[in-house]
């Protein structure tokens, strides 16, 4: 195969893989500070994609502008998901009933877009949707790069809000160790609210650019919610870092089995590559082994 | 001499054996076939992950290599349409554990966490295969031999032997739990590390827990096949059949032997009834999402559970009520204080 | 007398946290062998280290003779080395009983715990002799998450001793219970002492570890500071600068038992 496909798959990689380790990161988040296993995630960012679109043809708002309306509104649904359902788990098996719950969650939000949407496949529109740039002979989309600036700059504040807020400081704790953090005067309520509503605001400009590079409809949410799983066991539960590099990883080998091989295999490559790290790691990329041993 | 729990099994058997004789009408035959299937698949989901807690969400694995077994068999031994084809049900529920052999071994490296996670990538690595693959028919699917036995009574048979499957995984279930095996079982959902530093290998015990529990469910699918004559790979690699029977299983009682039985009987009958009556998908999936957080939140340990806490309470409210009455009720003593 | 179990040269890293380093144990056949110092001294790692829960970075572990430096938790205790842990660790949602009966299995294949019941009439009785012994016979139906703290820690002990272990580790089971049970369980330890086991125990109890044990080791920064007889460690200065060198605990009645020693 000839350097251009190569370098094509490796701007796939990271460009789009920055985005789905946007949606990811959220994902890792929750799972890292509440031991919940958010399989809402995926329709919740084919939610916060419908948003942008239905703000975009009834009141023609662009749709990097609409992100003002919609990451709020996401970071509301979160809170209101968390608050009237994860918060009422507890008991050894919360995490196992997390699973069910947003399970549930995410049948009642794909029963709703299916009837207010219909199930026919949409795409989000912009006047930068369709256009591009070359470099040499790689292609840019537009959207794509935007894309990609934007996760960069939500991920960063995510960072910065981790890592130099008060608020991140309990954040981290909690992700450590929620009984430490606790105990410190930490409330592990409030900072579980919080993450959850953050977690899931992401997807609103996740979705948005999902919806402006892909074509989709309610059920496109099960493919999604796959990848970010695969994203986020391979980058190790709970590491931030990890889903980035899987995030990125994952696009780029799946884009090069597309071109050297066949675009057919190019999905199930993410799994297999799973399968392959978790032989060696079973931990994944960067994750602890959690042996109880005091 | 019958005891009382004894004899609600006995009636329950002779209800569920005597259904398709006082039941004719197809369309609820049809709703008693799905159910025994769901029950037979629940019953074996719950005696590994309701025992050890390792919540599996990749069991339509099982369930579609099963149906595929089934399919390619009597497609490729040019079997006679028939009820010999019944015999192909056992090979699918063998071929079901092959596969679960190797992915047990990769799956359960990991903490419970991360296996749910892992069962699921797994399960789209097998519905990505079959829709790709050729020998699958892919998308279109697989037709197997049309069975011409008289449309009237058309489903008994199969009722008969998914009844067959259920008494199976029921005894087997009952056997495990009181099998040292089983003891394992639980004691690995309790402590795992605890139980590894008592001697327990707790990773072959893992293996052939989950192993074993493929086994009925592969057969589920195979006779799943049977049953309708034509299978898709997003029907029998369906992510809602992996949900649903472990809500079948919380519903009921995780870890009990009658939770997912009964969770399976209300779930599958009312989940079939609500299909039949509601065309419109949407809908549905919203009845059954709001039903599903109901469940989850208001009774977190299933029906079983709840049951019998409320029955032990009124108990044990008696039983104060006796010991009030005698003020020499023995305090049991902390062990070694004298 | 012979040593049973003997750690030589252990290290073990945390990260940058330096555990264990270069650490030495022995115990004798036989003894009850106390093992103490400060918070942090690596007490605790080593029980891990021996009985397989923690792989060490350097060094050896024996046991009768035998090298069991990388073996599993399960290998280590088929062998013949049982522990109790500090917080204590039973199957909350099982029964007492059913908790004594996960021990008895270590020398028997997996597969045959398929085929066989959950346990043989002598199991039970064994079992049961066993809940006696420690004193919670009675409660052998009870779910074992219903039991109290200091009923566990007799559990924990009662179903280590179900597989008859030439050597026990108890990490700290003075800890957290009131002062009869403490003498209750000093009390077992020396009648299993007299019918041979051997024992190592991990406590901060200063009076519970001077009566008891026949040889105390101290440890400090991860490695072995003193060994001796009870009243020779007393006597030793090093001891003292120890713990109160140490800074990083506020255990004072742990200092107090030293000086006033």
């Amino acid at each position: 195969m000839n350097s251009v496909a190569l370098l094509s798959a490796a701007k796939d990689g990271i460009l789009t893989g920055a985005v789905y380790a946007l949606m990811a990161t959220g994902l890792t988040l929750i799972f890292g500070v509440m031991d919940i296993i958010n399989l809402a995630q995926g329709i919740l960012v084919i939610l916060g994609a419908y948003l942008s679109y239905a703000l975009q043809v009834h009141w023609g708002i662009d749709l990097f502008v609409g992100l003002l309306i919609t990451i709020p509104l996401m970071f509301i649904v979160g809170v209101v998901i968390e608050r009237a359902f994860i918060g009422r788990l507890k008991g050894p098996e919360k995490t196992a009933m997390s699973i069910l719950v947003t399970y549930a969650v995410s049948l009642l939000i794909e029963g709703a877009l299916n009837m207010v949407f219909s199930v026919n496949d949409v795409q989000l529109h912009g006047w930068y949707v369709a256009k591009s740039f070359a470099i040499g002979q790689v292609h840019f989309g537009y959207i794509y790069v935007a894309g990609f600036i934007l996760a960069a700059v939500l991920l960063s504040s995510l960072y910065i809000m981790l890592y130099r807020t008060r608020f991140g400081v309990s954040v981290r704790a909690s992700l450590a160790d929620q009984t430490s953090a606790a105990l410190v005067g930490i409330d592990v309520r409030r900072v579980s609210t919080i993450t959850f509503g953050i977690g899931v605001a992401i997807t609103a400009a996740g979705g948005m650019v999902y919806g402006a590079t892909n074509s989709f409809n309610a059920s496109s949410s099960y493919d999604l919610i796959s990848r970010l799983l695969t994203i986020i066991v391979l980058g190790g539960m709970g590491s931030l870092g990890g889903a980035m590099l899987a995030g990125v990883g994952m696009v780029f080998i799946g884009d090069m089995v597309g071109v050297l091989w066949s675009p057919v295999w190019s999905s199930m490559s993410y799994f297999v590559v799973l399968v392959i790290v978790l032989l060696v790691r079973p931990q994944g990329l960067f994750g602890k082994l959690s042996a109880r041993v005091a | 001499m019958l005891s009382k729990k004894n004899l609600w099994w006995v009636l329950a058997a002779a209800v569920f054996a005597l259904f398709p004789l006082v039941v004719t009408n197809p369309l609820y035959t049809t709703i008693g076939v799905f159910t025994v299937i769901y029950m037979a698949c629940a019953t074996s989901w719950n005696m590994f992950s309701g025992y050890s807690g390792y919540i599996a969400l990749g069991s339509a694995v099982f369930y579609g290599s099963g149906a595929y077994t089934m399919a390619l068999l009597s497609i490729h031994l040019h079997m006679a349409a028939g009820s010999s084809q019944f015999w192909l049900v056992p090979v699918g529920g063998l071929v079901a554990m092959a596969f679960a052999a190797p992915i047990g071994w990769i799956a359960l490296r990991v903490r419970r966490h991360t296996f749910v996670v892992i069962t699921i990538a797994v399960f789209f690595i097998f519905q990505l295969a079959a829709i790709n693959f050729g020998f699958t028919g892919g998308t279109s699917g697989l037709n197997l031999p049309f069975i011409t036995w008289g449309f009237q009574n058309y489903n008994t048979p199969f009722y008969y032997v998914g009844l067959i499957l259920v008494v199976f995984a029921t005894l087997l279930s009952m056997a495990v739990r009181r099998s040292r095996f089983g003891l394992q079982l639980l004691a690995i959902r309790d402590d795992e590390d605890r139980a590894l530093g008592l001697g327990v290998k707790v990773s072959a015990v893992k293996i052939t827990g989950f192993t074993m529990s493929a086994f009925t469910v592969g057969m589920a699918g195979a006779l799943y096949a049977l049953f309708v004559g034509q299978i898709y790979p997003q029907f029998v690699f369906d992510p809602m059949f992996d949900v649903s029977i472990a809500l079948m299983t919380f519903l009921g009682g995780l870890g009990t032997l009658t939770g997912p039985l009964l969770g399976a009987l209300i779930l599958e009958a009312s989940q079939q009834y609500l299909t039949v009556t509601f065309s419109n998908g949407s809908l549905y999936l919203i009845l059954f999402g709001a039903l599903f957080l109901i469940v989850i939140i208001f009774m977190p340990q299933g029906i079983v559970v709840y049951l019998r806490d409320r029955v032990t309470k009124r108990v044990e409210r008696e039983r104060a009520a006796v010991a009030a009455n005698d003020i020499a009720s023995p305090d049991v003593a902390l062990g070694g204080a004298r | 007398m012979t040593t049973l179990l003997s750690a030589s040269g252990v290290s073990r890293a945390f990260g940058g946290l330096q555990a264990l380093s270069l650490c030495n144990l022995d115990v004798e056949k036989g003894s009850i062998t106390g093992l103490i110092g400060p918070n942090g001294s690596g007490k605790t790692t080593l029980f891990n280290v021996i009985t397989g829960y923690v792989k060490p970075d350097a060094g050896t572990v024996t046991f009768n003779g035998q090298n069991i430096t990388n073996a599993r938790p399960d290998a280590v205790f088929s062998l013949g080395v049982g522990r109790t842990f500090q917080l204590t660790r039973i199957f909350s949602r099982i029964s007492v009983l059913e908790n004594m009966l996960i021990a008895t299995q270590h020398d028997e294949s997996w597969l045959r715990g398929l085929l066989r019941s959950k346990s043989s009439k002598t199991e039970v009785d064994n079992a049961m002799e066993l809940l006696d012994f420690v004193g919670i016979a009675k409660l052998a139906d009870l779910q074992a998450g219903a039991l109290s703290y200091g009923q566990r820690k007799l559990l924990e002990l009662a179903y280590v001793l179900v597989a008859d272990p030439d050597v026990i580790l108890l990490d700290e089971p003075a800890g957290g219970v009131n002062l009869t049970l403490i003498n209750g369980i000093a009390e077992k330890i020396r009648t299993l002492n007299k019918a041979g086991k051997t024992f190592l125990i991990v406590e901060h109890n200063m009076e519970f570890v001077m009566s008891l044990c026949d040889s105390v080791t101290v440890m400090h920064q991860g490695s072995n500071l003193v060994t001796g007889t009870p009243a020779e460690v007393r006597a030793n200065p090093l001891v003292l600068d120890a713990y109160l060198g140490g800074g990083d605990d506020g255990e004072d009645d742990l200092r107090e038992a030293v000086a006033s020693a």
